[in-house]
């Protein structure tokens, strides 16, 4: 078996709750620029999350966020910057979240060198398909955000957009 | 004992219970020291499952309700399967049965070491959450991340991922896992079986609260082995029906403070149990030697009565799950065909299997075309509702004298004892961002 890209996008999310949708857009958007090699998704049980991150060097989490930010606004977080914000752990009060997962393999060292938190603001997650319009937008541009920084750092099979 | 603990009013309320499935809140009132009220409330939406179903196709219904859940989806994909197929008259045996019930050890392993060690253990070291936890137990931690891993691979292999697999169908598989792929799992299962024996044994060392109840349990119960995706259901007062004739003997009724319904008896005033200590109080004589071994060298006796042990009957279940699951893998031979074919009928089908917090009931009403015109689920957190706050109840009456945060920090341990699953439907991130 070969080993795994060292650059994972992992995007998390439910595309049947609005905005949650967010992570799962990315990741279409990234698979057909070409990046599908290097982006998985997530219903967001942070131990899935962590589970893949043995033996890469870089991760790239997407999530959505809720913050009172105006809907679309992208914040990023460095995980090796030091704690995310305490508020990041309370969200996920039903399973192990990405804040606490992410502090967890910080006490167990299994945190990539590089890994870093991109969080979309939504704007409304209630039961159905489709993002709102700056949702999506934001999504589109941080896809080829991505794309961009992954071929920077020379992933591969990464080729021209389809679209 | 402060005074406030003894007269005036009390109210420990939690309104986001942490380290369970799903959202739920606590409500304990407390006046001159005697209970006055006391509510475990559900307050996530329902989502309408059943209503959604009506008029599909029978063959939807196990990738439907599967997304019921994220941690147990095995539960609903075979319920649902086994309810259709109970409707045509089909049995599903030989290999494609031994892979259905691989599968769903591999959804008890990854489940129930997830709640051990990584939502529950917490609770017996004083420790807030995991995080603290493996600051103490760093090795104990690791290790159960990595029979996490194991139970997740199990399901990858068969079921083509490890949350919501697809390749379950009614009637069988939609593709058989090659015997590499499935041999492949052994090296890993016997190692993570050794290391399942060891965090077995450090549950040994925790302090249990002190409560005991007798417990009505209800749990499935196979002839030949430890009931996990097949049985009739038996409760430990002597009932012993098939799963057909559940709607008989248990109903649902809905409460002001639920969202969702609470299962109850049809023949017992007492609230039943469903889960882990159900299981093992009915059918622990059918557990492994080497599991039944390990119960008794951990300090459990042939009943379990103290609901805060449930952390250990999960360790145990994840020993034999494991010990299982290489059984299974090792006498592995690639069915012949997926799947058997499947006639729907005009009829009522019925299944139900052990979801790792309990019975997973199933029915449903066909029509001749094999649409389905009437759905009904009842999954164990509702089940178990009743139970919880009569633990509850038992729990903070005897630990009144405690200051509240030492009583709400018991009570919400006794919650976690059923590792309730209320459901995930979506989740977000909720982020305060403060600029300096």
């Amino acid at each position: 078996m070969s080993e795994p890209p060292s650059l994972l996008i992992q995007c998390i999310g439910n595309r049947l709750r609005g905005d949650d949708g967010a992570g799962p857009a990315v990741a279409d958007r990234l698979r057909d620029l070409g990046l599908g090699d290097h982006v998985r998704e997530y219903w967001g049980e942070g131990t899935e999350l962590m589970q893949d991150w043995e033996g890469r060097e870089r991760v790239i989490v997407v999530d959505a966020s809720r913050s009172g930010a105006p809907p679309g606004t992208l914040h990023i977080l460095d995980a090796n910057a030091g704690e995310l914000p305490r508020d990041l752990r309370l969200a996920s009060s039903h399973r192990l979240g990405l804040a606490e997962v992410i502090e967890l393999a910080r006490m167990l060292d299994l945190l990539p060198k590089d890994l870093k938190v991109h969080a979309i603001e939504g704007e409304g997650y209630a039961p159905g398909e489709g993002l709102s319009l700056f949702v999506e937008r934001a999504a589109l541009q941080l896809a080829d955000q991505l794309r961009g920084e992954a071929m920077r750092h020379g992933a591969q099979n990464a080729s021209a957009a389809r679209d | 004992m402060t005074e406030s603990a003894q007269t005036g009013t009390r109210v420990i309320q939690v309104d986001a219970l942490a380290r369970v499935e799903g959202e739920g809140a606590l409500y304990l009132k407390v006046k001159d020291g005697a209970i006055e009220d006391l509510k475990f409330r559900i307050y996530e939406p329902p989502r309408f499952f059943e209503a959604l179903l009506e008029g599909r196709d029978f063959s939807d219904a196990p990738d439907i309700t599967a997304r019921i859940c994220g941690i147990c989806p095995m539960a609903y994909l075979l319920s649902a399967c086994q309810a259709m197929e109970d409707a045509a008259g089909v049995s599903v045996t030989g290999p494609l049965r031994d892979l259905r019930r691989l599968a769903y050890c591999g959804e008890w392993i990854e489940s129930h070491v997830l709640h051990a060690f990584l939502l529950h253990a917490p609770d017996f070291l004083g420790h807030q959450d995991a995080i603290a936890l493996a600051k103490d137990h760093p090795e104990a931690v690791r290790k159960a991340l990595a029979l996490k891993k194991a139970g997740n691979a199990i399901l990858e292999v068969i079921g083509g991922r490890a949350v919501h697999p697809v390749n379950f169908r009614v009637g069988g598989l939609h593709s058989v896992p090659r015997r590499s792929a499935i041999e492949g799992l052994e090296a890993m299962l016997a190692s993570s079986l050794e290391t399942a024996i060891e965090l077995t044994r450090f549950t040994a060392g925790l302090t249990f609260p002190d409560f005991e109840d007798d417990y009505l349990s209800v749990s499935l119960r196979h002839p030949d082995e430890y009931a996990i995706h097949e049985g009739r259901i038996v409760s430990s007062a002597g009932l012993d029906i098939p799963v057909s004739a559940f709607e008989e003997h248990f109903t649902e009724e809905h409460v002001d403070h639920s969202n969702a319904l609470q299962g109850l008896s049809k023949t017992s005033a007492t609230p039943y149990l469903v889960g882990p200590v159900a299981r093992y109080n009915n059918n622990q004589d059918q557990l492994s030697p080497l599991a039944r071994e390990l119960a008794a060298e951990i300090g459990l006796g042939e009943q379990v009565t103290n609901p805060f042990r449930s952390i250990q009957v999960r360790m145990i279940e994840t020993v034999y799950a494991f010990e299982e699951a290489l059984r299974l893998v090792r006498a592995y031979e690639e069915p012949e065909v997926a799947a058997v074919p499947v006639q729907p009928k005009s009829t009522r089908g019925a299944g139900c299997t052990e979801a790792p917090r309990g019975i997973c009931y199933h029915s449903y009403d066909l029509d001749a075309e094999g649409r389905i015109l009437t759905a009904r689920i009842v999954p164990p957190t509702s089940q178990n509702q009743r139970r919880i706050e009569r633990d509850l109840r038992g729990v903070a009456e005897r630990h009144l004298s405690l200051p509240d945060a030492e009583l709400q920090w018991v009570c919400e341990q006794a919650i976690r004892n059923y590792d309730p699953c209320i459901s995930c439907a979506t989740h977000f991130l909720k982020l305060t961002v403060e600029r300096v």
